[in-house]
């Protein structure tokens, strides 16, 4: 989130889309029904079903799975060609006027550079125009017919709301009046927040879906203001702190990244992150990247790194090619991995193609799983009946299935959607002989010193070297390891302005990441975590609710990150000029002399207005962009592509060009694309999803919650229903090309058919909280029936969009 | 029985006398205090805690039986939502409200357990066991399979048979330290939760 939940509270429209918060975050989707209590807020819900949030909305329009971004960038062109824009904002603090190479094209669904045999693009011409200054070159009149904001419009006009209505089968009337409610917004005194969830991100086009909307909210200056923002609902309790901890393929805490093969220089791997301005007088926050770093491979690998050997820069795996779970699933699937460990994580039921994961883990050596439950995963190679058809003696693989603690059971803390980190405490003992999870990482970590300090190895000094300096080695605690991350000065830190002055002693806890350094003098193992445990001690355990302003901040409840902001961007909730453009609901605002207010500016504390200094401070460009250059895989501004199982053979943006039907820029292997099946065989769209009685795989371990939805379901509309000749309560089959569950059938008036090219098309609701574990009634995984495709950018599995029949049983 | 407090003689009544029929009989308390019965919170000790499911982070206060007193061991049997939490204030949904049950589910793991290739069914092993063996299995596949030099000298440090994923339920402290050790193995095939 860019905000937080309770800032939901000053929204004056709120979009639901992707995401259904009544039942998924039910006690956050609290601050939607307050908004709209005492705020006067709107409520719109954009769903496939008619959720519980939909039912309190006072806007309900459907939409075909996977079409999210046919149905933004219609909105997004209703807002251009209605002028319904908030012009001060968008001059200022976004690329509107930054000139875009002259190569850069954009030809029926397909942008310059594009390797079909490949199916990747060389992204050189998605760039801006530089002068001779070396900075970008701008045009203030927006005339230049290659500024962002004319290709903007360009690419837009193309999302009519007739195409839009063709594409999503929202019905035109619907899609204007959310337009209408949304461009309500383009004042600077209303704002709108967005919320979503896995209903955008598990597309093949997940990622640019997200970027459409915050396209949407940049135009109408809803970013950084209170009730306004981009606030994805994550789905599970610490997946934002996992995820800030680097705890991905590709990353290091605090979104810092690994390098690449290529990159064998380490002063060449730190200036391709530590960007340059791309603009006059702009901050671009990441030019501290140095000091980040250093300050990681101090807490890593302590005294071991050094000037002389880059502060351990070989310690650190290069990367050859992504190794995301999808890769590693396929690599296992070819006899090419030989362990895999899970901790607390269940991918038999959340992976997709169960029949593959099957087959992939029945090919390793071993598996560690740790879990306060049975999971499935664990279970992968015991025959349970029909819901996992497996033959043991068949299967070569040694699994460890071991106990951990749970939330109750342990201290610590978890970082909430809104990047709260709040301390938690211990309340009992675990049953039985279960471990925390610290415990057994270290346990096995302390073994594994030991046997490469005795017997050595392949390449023993990052294990070896690895710093270790907790009390109790086999088991140090949350405090020790929320210091190490949060940071501490290893030598005086002095004043850069006045070398004579010490502003943090050796052995300190740091304040924050201001007073990183990248000479070895500092360490912080998370530096956006940095001044979470300061000298003030553990500021992640405060629990002062107060609220002076009234909108909602409570800055001294938990601490967030960056540096306790509450809201991200706040800078831009003013004019230029500092003053707030609602004053309100002032967030922060430029005194003449500093900036200040009810949150911790996102700025440059002292930096005069007039400077010209841009809100968004971690972008060279110091603006905001809809023009995302080479950020993104498949191109700089979002387009619509079917999803890989689609009911059409054609993309209705771009009917004649065979490549652009599916993303043209996203990854697929190639057992996993001759397992896509078509629409004469799997006619109906299948979206997977939640139900407010569970949670994932974890519930139906739970007495209550497997007494309150037992048995599993699926949901099939009315129509639908009787074309089958099922009725409510009936068992029915449910078949991909990957395999097929059953289920009883509840027959609703929630889904519908939609209208699609004219045809019409039925959507299959499967709720994924079944399996063969567990106190509930055991059913099928529901992931037996999803294809393994993922996004292009972040490859999130294609669970909201895929293609299903259903025949009564 | 000159003197009852309410209590004591709602206790007395029992469950087939009518405190009518007692009064009838002259046995009226001297002072009838209104007192409820014993709420059995006020004898528990209560923790703060935020609950493990979505990412709303809804405080709970757990109520656990035991004094602290070094041989008596904690038992969780009630939670409910911290009315000071400033994103819940004191209210729970249909998950977070049955979270004793999650704490004290059958399908609670006890026992490091271990399952032999080929073999239909668990059986129990010790932590040092299941450690010892765990180590010297990554330490075989990493010293067998670590690639230090790609075929064309380039320093790449990686090990990519094994891999890992990490628990998104799991606390920053548990999540930076599995992190520290899994890359300083070298490991590629290191993902989260957050990928689905």
């Amino acid at each position: 989130m860019t905000n937080h939940w309770v800032d939901i509270k000053n929204a004056d429209i709120v979009l639901i889309m992707g995401g259904n918060a009544a039942e998924a975050h039910p006690c956050g989707f609290k601050w939607v029904i307050e908004a709209k209590a005492h705020n006067k807020a709107k409520l719109i819900v954009v769903d496939p079903r008619f959720t519980r949030s939909a039912s309190v909305a006072d806007l309900y329009v459907p939409i075909r799975p996977g079409t999210d971004i046919a149905f933004l960038g219609g909105v997004i062109n209703y807002l251009l060609s209605n002028d319904a824009i908030q012009h001060e904002y968008v001059a200022n603090y976004t690329d509107f006027t930054f000139v875009v190479r002259e190569d850069f094209a954009f030809n029926d669904g397909l942008y310059s550079g594009y390797d079909a045999t490949k199916g990747k693009y060389d992204r050189t011409s998605w760039d801006y125009e530089r002068g001779k200054d070396g900075f970008v070159v701008t045009d203030p009149s927006l005339k230049h017919p290659r500024c962002v904001y004319n290709l903007l419009k360009q690419h837009y006009a193309r999302y009519t709301p007739e195409l839009v209505e063709r594409a999503c089968g929202s019905p035109k009337d619907k899609f204007l009046e959310v337009c209408k409610l949304m461009a309500s917004t383009a004042t600077p005194t209303r704002a709108a927040t967005i919320m979503y969830a896995l209903g955008w991100t598990q597309h093949s086009i997940g990622s640019q879906m997200i970027r459409t909307g915050a396209m949407l909210q940049l135009l109408l200056g809803n970013i950084g203001v209170a009730g306004g923002g981009m606030n994805a609902l994550r789905g599970h309790s610490n997946i934002q702190g996992l995820t800030d901890l680097g705890l991905m393929s590709n990353l290091l805490p605090g979104y810092l990244t690994l390098p690449n093969q290529a990159e064998q220089d380490y002063s060449a791997y730190i200036a391709a992150r530590a960007q340059k301005p791309l603009r006059p007088n702009q901050m671009s926050y990441w030019q501290n990247y140095n000091k980040f770093y250093v300050s990681l491979m101090k807490a890593w690998w302590g005294a071991a790194a050094t000037a002389e050997n880059s502060w351990g820069y070989d310690f650190l795996p290069k990367l050859d090619k992504p190794y995301d779970m999808l890769q590693a699933y396929e690599l296992m699937n070819d006899g090419k991995m030989n362990g895999y460990i899970c901790q607390g994580f269940n991918p038999l039921a959340s992976a997709p193609n169960k029949a593959k994961m099957t087959a992939a883990f029945s090919k390793l050596k071993f598996m560690v799983s740790m879990d306060p439950l049975a999971t499935e995963t664990a279970e992968f190679w015991k025959n349970h009946g029909e819901f996992n058809d497996v033959d043991p003696e068949k299967i070569e693989t040694e699994v460890f299935r071991l106990p951990t603690t749970c939330f109750a059971e342990e201290d610590g803390t978890l970082v909430n959607s809104g990047r709260w980190l709040q301390w938690h405490w211990k309340g009992a003992e675990p049953p039985g002989d279960a471990k925390s999870d610290i415990a057994i990482i270290a346990e096995i970590y302390t073994r594994l010193k030991r046997l490469y300090s005795e017997e050595g190895g392949a390449y023993p000094d990052p294990v070896v070297k690895l710093s270790w300096a907790y009390v109790h080695p086999t088991s140090p605690t949350p405090e020790e390891v929320a210091r190490e991350y949060s940071g501490k000065a290893l030598a005086d830190v002095l004043d850069p302005k006045d070398p004579t002055k010490v502003i943090r002693k050796a052995g300190e806890q740091l304040a924050g990441f201001a007073e990183l350094r990248d000479d070895g003098s500092t360490l912080s193992g998370c530096w956006i975590f940095c001044g979470a445990w300061s000298e003030a001690g553990n500021l992640m355990a405060r629990r002062d609710n107060s609220d002076p302003t009234g909108i909602g901040q409570t800055r001294n409840w938990a601490w967030s990150w960056p540096a306790n902001r509450r809201v991200l961007y706040n800078r831009a909730s003013c004019d230029p000029a500092g003053k707030p453009w609602n004053p309100a609901r002032s967030l922060v605002s430029w005194n003449g002399k500093a900036w200040g207010g009810a949150d911790t500016p996102d700025f440059k504390a002292d930096e005069d207005p007039a400077q010209g200094m841009g809100p968004f401070i971690m972008n060279p460009e110091g603006v905001a962009r809809f023009f995302a250059r080479a950020a993104m895989a498949e191109g700089p501004f979002p387009e619509h592509y079917e999803p890989f199982e689609s009911p059409l053979d054609h993309n209705p943006l771009n009917p004649k060009e065979p490549r652009a039907v599916q993303n043209p820029a996203a990854r697929i292997f190639k057992k996993d694309r001759e397992a896509l099946g078509k629409a004469d065989a799997f006619p109906c769209v299948a979206t997977t999803y939640r139900l407010t009685e569970h949670f994932h795989f974890w519930t139906k371990h739970v007495r209550l919650n497997a007494i309150t939805q037992p048995e599993q379901f699926v949901e099939i509309g009315e129509v639908h229903a009787k074309e089958l000749g099922v009725r409510a309560g009936d068992r029915v089959k449910v078949s991909s090309n990957r395999g097929f569950i059953r289920a009883v059938a509840v027959v609703t008036k929630r889904i519908k058919p939609l209208s699609i090219e004219g045809k019409p098309v039925h959507t299959v609701g499967i709720p994924i909280h079944w399996g063969f574990t567990g106190a509930a009634k055991p059913g099928f995984l529901a992931n037996t029936l999803t294809p393994v495709v993922g996004d292009g950018n972040t490859q999130t599995p294609e669970f909201k969009a895929f293609l299903v029949k259903v025949e009564r049983v | 029985m000159a003197e009852l407090t309410r209590r004591e003689f709602l206790k007395i009544s029992g469950a087939t006398l009518a405190a009518s029929s007692l009064v009838v009989l002259g046995f009226t308390p001297q002072q009838a205090l209104a007192e409820v019965r014993e709420f059995k919170l006020a004898r528990a000790t209560e923790t703060r805690n935020t609950c493990p499911y979505c990412s709303v982070a809804c405080g709970v206060l757990m109520y656990s039986l035991g004094d602290k007193a070094k041989n008596a061991k904690p038992s969780i049997f009630h939670i409910e939502g911290d009315p000071d939490h400033p994103v819940n204030r004191g209210t729970l949904c249909p998950k977070g409200a049955s979270l004793v049950d999650f704490i004290h589910s059958q399908s609670r793991l006890r026992h490091p357990e271990y399952r032999a290739p080929r073999a239909k069914e668990w059986q129990r092993i010790s932590w040092d066991e299941a450690f010892d063996k765990i180590a010297r299995l990554l330490k075989q596949d990493r010293d067998a399979n670590f690639i230090a030099k790609t075929s064309d000298g380039l320093t790449v440090n990686r090990w990519l048979t094994t891999g890992m994923l990490a628990a998104s339920a799991s606390s920053n402290e548990t999540a930076y330290l599995t992190h520290k050790v899994m890359r300083g193995l070298g490991m590629l095939a290191f993902d989260n939760q957050a990928r689905v």
